[in-house]
């Protein structure tokens, strides 16, 4: 029995890990898969987001739900200046040209928070009601992290439905399977681009928020979790948002019962599994073959 | 009487046979480096992580440069050849200077064919993304692995004995420090060089420009890139057992992506693909930082990147590529009367 309530708050913290993770990287995933651009920065535009949402409920007294909505608008707009004036200049350079150009935006970032706000990590301040401990009948459990989960599920379907049943939706899907063909039949890329790059930097602003209570919000936040965004976005298949979920939500719970039963070398092992799901599948668990 | 010239008279022809021969001007980093040990005999341990830091840079450019593998964890290879030196010599395997640098190439390299044979099935995106894992699966090794490596610490002075059994590494004065490193990258630089030329690189190169031509036309691209990808390694190994035997000790730093990231912005600030990019952008590069880094590092940080947005947006050949550039420019406009 306490095995079992072990197991199922394992379970809890680690899907509201992973919803976390998803909400990140899923924007990172879609432009990955529609334009094949390298884009190292997506973890920059995830933490300027979670700062705007973080500074705004501190200094101007905002709620949390208006400040998430704030971090988001501020963010999606803000990428998508730098993505007209800058990103659209390389899509059809070198992928090395991709990487030094998204590593340097990391940088200039990087430097600009620390001088503006401070090398130290700003905290998060929830909400009364998001606060303390949940009965869920079964367990006790943080409310916050159910939160998490909620919203995350809420998210997935959400995205889902947006990119199934709308008219938008189908026309990324078709831009992902073929671009060449997309654009024949006059689909606009570079304006569904601009779009989907500004909405996923929108969404990595949210992640940025919600997960500044347990990942922190540091100017070096995004060179620390680089490689889980991109472990995400690589073991889901670029372009494909349930993959991307399931990797999301894989990685969240494996990080965090290893965590708790082998608290070194956890993440060795989850290196170790991406190196070998990868040899086994190039292309992620859910890509298209090549 | 052919009416076609013969295919050695071609001026392409010609330029492609004259290729490899030595410039007048080839001679000139090694004549520096020797009178850097003659003017600055107070910064020769500067001049030392200079030189390892260029051989590092060289061997990144093998695999960037000519064969065009984007790869952000390649001090992978530095920390295992780091690492070879470090514990053989702390647990009183091995300690000889040449012969330990030699096994720092082997592992490095056996590192190297290993996750090559793994990562180079990819491209992209899941590339770059498995040689940043293979790097943080060997930081996070050598973390856990405490009784050998040390873990987070690292291993605190290593003694070297003395190189042929006559110049002593001394750390307040490194003169054979500074000369040894500049033989080891001398040795290895005439090698790259050599093979960069050869058919071999030639084949690299081919691969870089168009992966699709060179299969069509027979050469076994995967075997082509995992062998450069290991010789690449081993000199990176040869490096970061230089490294180690230079400072006399060992730790994370040598396998982590700050190290992996440095490197990469200096072959890209020097050029890459151009053999000389990492003398050039190394010496760009260590100078700077010497100077700026140290007193402004947010500043420092924040001139780094946007060099880097510049060189990805307007100077892709980096340092020497202008250089080349303005060349031809003066080049175009003098002659003409």
């Amino acid at each position: 029995m306490i095995f079992g309530i072990d197991i199922a708050s394992m379970v809890l913290g680690g899907l509201a890990a992973g919803m976390v993770l998803f909400i990140v990287s899923v924007g990172l995933s879609v432009t990955m898969g529609l334009m094949g651009f390298v884009n190292l920065a997506h973890g920059a535009f995830a933490m300027l987001g979670g700062y705007v949402i973080v500074l705004a409920m501190r200094n101007w007294g905002v709620g949390f739900a208006p400040a998430l909505a704030i971090g988001f608008v501020v963010t999606a707009a803000v990428s998508a200046v730098f993505e007209r004036l800058l990103y659209a200049r390389l899509y059809r350079a070198p992928e090395l040209d991709q990487v030094l150009f998204t590593i340097g935006l990391v940088f200039v970032i990087i430097a600009s928070v620390t001088v503006l706000i401070g090398p130290e990590n700003q905290p998060l301040m929830l909400p009364d009601a998001l606060r303390g401990q949940l009965n869920l009948g079964f367990i006790e459990y943080r409310t916050y992290s159910i939160f998490l989960i909620v919203v995350g599920i809420v998210i997935v379907i959400g995205l889902w439905l947006g990119f199934e049943r709308t008219r938008m939706g189908a026309q990324i899907r078709a831009a992902v399977d073929n671009r060449q063909m997309a654009e024949s039949l006059g689909i606009n890329i570079d304006r569904l681009f601009t779009i989907t790059f500004a909405f996923g930097s929108g969404m990595a602003a949210l992640g940025g928020g919600l997960g500044a209570e347990f990942l922190g919000l540091d100017p070096q936040y995004p060179l620390k979790y680089l490689v889980y965004f991109l472990i995400v976005v690589a073991v889901g298949g670029p372009g494909r948002i349930i993959g991307a979920f399931y990797a999301a939500v894989l990685i969240g719970v494996l990080d965090f019962v290893l965590k708790k039963y082998v608290p070194q070398g956890g993440t060795l092992f989850i290196y170790a599994l991406t190196i070998l799901l990868l040899l086994w599948r190039p292309q992620g668990l859910f890509g298209k073959s090549a | 009487m052919s009416v076609f010239p013969t295919a050695t008279d071609h001026p392409a022809a010609r330029a492609l046979a004259g290729r490899h021969r030595l410039r007048l001007w080839e001679p000139l980093p090694w004549l520096l480096a020797l009178a850097f040990y003659v003017a600055f005999p107070t910064y020769l341990g500067f001049g030392t992580d200079l030189l390892v830091t260029i051989l590092f840079a060289i061997s990144l450019d093998l695999v960037l440069g000519y064969a065009g593998i984007v790869t952000l964890g390649h001090a992978a290879f530095f920390g295992a050849g780091a690492y070879t030196v470090g514990m053989l010599a702390f647990h009183g395997i091995w300690a000889e200077p040449i012969t330990s640098l030699i096994a720092a190439a082997a592992v490095a390299a056996l590192v190297g064919l290993l996750s090559g044979l793994v990562l180079l099935r990819t491209t992209g995106l899941t590339l770059l993304m498995l040689t940043l894992c293979t790097m943080a699966l060997l930081e996070e090794a050598a973390n856990l692995a405490h009784d050998w490596t040390g873990g987070f610490d690292g291993l605190p002075s290593i003694a070297i004995p003395p190189l042929f059994g006559l110049f002593e590494f001394n750390p307040l004065y490194p003169n054979t420090q500074y000369l040894y490193a500049l033989g080891v990258l001398f040795i290895c630089f005439v090698f790259v060089r050599v093979l960069v030329y050869s058919p071999f690189g030639q084949s690299l190169t081919g691969i870089r420009e168009n992966t699709l031509r060179m299969h069509a036309v027979g050469a076994p691209v995967r075997m082509r890139l995992i062998v450069c990808y290991t010789i690449s390694a081993a000199i990176a190994g040869i490096a970061g057992g230089l490294w180690a035997q230079a400072n006399a000790y060992v730790n994370l730093s040598t396998l982590g992506l700050d190290r992996a990231a440095t490197v990469l912005i200096i072959l890209v600030l020097g050029g890459y693909g151009r053999l000389y990019g990492a003398f050039v952008g190394a010496v760009a590069y260590m100078v700077l930082s010497h100077l700026l880094a140290k007193i402004y590092p947010t500043a420092w940080q924040l001139g780094l990147g946007l060099l880097l947005v510049i060189i990805a947006l307007f100077a892709r050949g980096g340092i020497l590529g202008v250089g080349e550039t303005l060349l031809r420019w003066f080049g175009r406009r003098r002659p003409s009367p």
